[in-house]
C-alpha cells in the first residue's frame, strides 16, 4: 500500500513536471511545479524525512515559487489573452487533477502505520535531525549561513545598480 | 525502505531530465530558472532516498544545504532577472549574447 502510494505520487510528479516545462505561460509552469513540489514533498515523508518535506513545501513552494510569481507579475511576463482560448476545462483540468491525487494520496497516508510492511521504518524525527545538524555540521551552518548573507548582499547590489541607472538616465537623458 | 532504491534513483534522473530538456530546450530566463528548479529537486530525491537506504541522516541534512543553496541562488538571479529586464527590455536568452570588455 504505502509502496503503491509512492508510485503513485512519483508519477503524479512527473506529469506535473512534464505539463511544467512545456508551458509558454510561466505562471501555469509556476502552478504546476507547485504541484509536483507537493508531490516531492510527500515523497520525502514516506522515505521517512518528515522535516525536510515540510521545509519542502514551506521553503520551496511557499518561498522560491512565491517568489517566482513575484517577479513574473512585476515584469509583466504572462501573455495577456492569447492563451486562455479554447474550453474552460482545458485549463484548470490537469492542475485540479492533479491536486486531488496529491490530496487523496495525503489522507491515504494519514490512515498508514509506518511499519505496516513488516519493515522497521526509517524515521528521523526532528530532535535527531537538529542534533546532527548543529553538533556534526555545525561549521557548514555557519559557511551556509554567510553565504545567504552574501547572496542577499549581492540581490541588493544588483537591484540597486539597476536603479541608480534608471535614475541616472532620467537625469541625464 | 518502503521501494527499491533503483526505482527513486530512476524517477530523480526523469526528473532530472526534464529539468535539463527545460533549461536546453527554453528560451525565457523565468523558465530556464524554472528548469534549474526541477534539477535541484531531483538531486534532493536521490539525497533522501540514499539517506533512507543507508539509514542516516546525512543525506537529509545535505538537502537543507541545498535548499539553501537554492534559496540564495533563486534570489541573486531573480535581482539578475530584473537587471537585465531593464536593461534590454526582453528576457528571451538569445537577445544577451554578447560580452563587454
Amino acid at each position: 500500500m504505502a509502496s503503491a502510494i509512492f508510485y503513485i505520487l512519483g508519477f503524479t510528479a512527473l506529469a506535473a513536471t512534464a505539463l511544467c516545462i512545456t508551458r509558454r505561460n510561466p505562471v501555469h509552469a509556476v502552478v504546476y511545479l507547485v504541484n509536483a513540489l507537493f508531490a516531492l514533498a510527500l515523497m520525502f515523508y514516506q522515505l521517512g524525512a518528515p522535516l525536510v518535506a515540510a521545509w519542502e513545501v514551506i521553503i520551496y513552494a511557499g518561498a522560491v515559487m512565491v517568489l517566482f510569481l513575484f517577479i513574473i507579475m512585476m515584469l509583466e511576463l504572462a501573455p495577456a489573452s492569447a492563451e486562455m482560448q479554447g474550453p474552460g476545462w482545458r485549463r484548470w483540468g490537469p492542475v485540479l487533477l492533479l491536486s486531488l491525487v496529491i490530496l487523496g494520496c495525503t489522507l491515504a497516508l494519514l490512515g498508514i502505520q509506518a511499519d505496516q510492511d513488516g519493515v522497521p521504518a526509517f524515521w528521523v524525527s526532528p530532535r535527531a535531525f537538529g542534533a546532527a545538524l548543529f553538533d556534526q555540521y555545525a561549521l557548514a551552518v555557519q559557511v551556509v549561513s554567510f553565504q545567504l548573507l552574501y547572496a542577499a548582499v549581492g540581490a541588493f547590489y544588483v537591484g540597486k545598480g539597476s536603479l541608480r541607472r534608471r535614475t541616472q538616465g532620467e537625469e541625464t537623458p | 525502505m518502503i521501494v527499491p532504491m533503483s526505482h527513486i534513483l530512476a524517477f530523480s534522473a526523469a526528473l532530472f531530465v526534464m529539468g535539463l530538456a527545460c533549461v536546453l530546450a527554453q528560451r525565457n530566463l523565468i523558465m530556464i530558472l524554472i528548469g534549474v528548479e526541477i534539477m535541484l529537486n531531483a538531486v534532493g530525491l536521490t539525497l533522501v532516498g540514499a539517506s533512507a537506504l543507508w539509514q542516516k541522516v546525512d543525506g537529509q541534512i545535505f538537502v537543507i544545504f541545498l535548499m539553501a543553496m537554492t534559496s540564495a541562488e533563486v534570489s541573486i538571479s531573480l535581482a539578475m532577472v530584473v537587471y537585465l529586464r531593464r536593461r534590454k527590455g526582453t528576457l528571451e536568452a538569445d537577445a544577451f549574447d554578447g560580452m563587454k570588455g
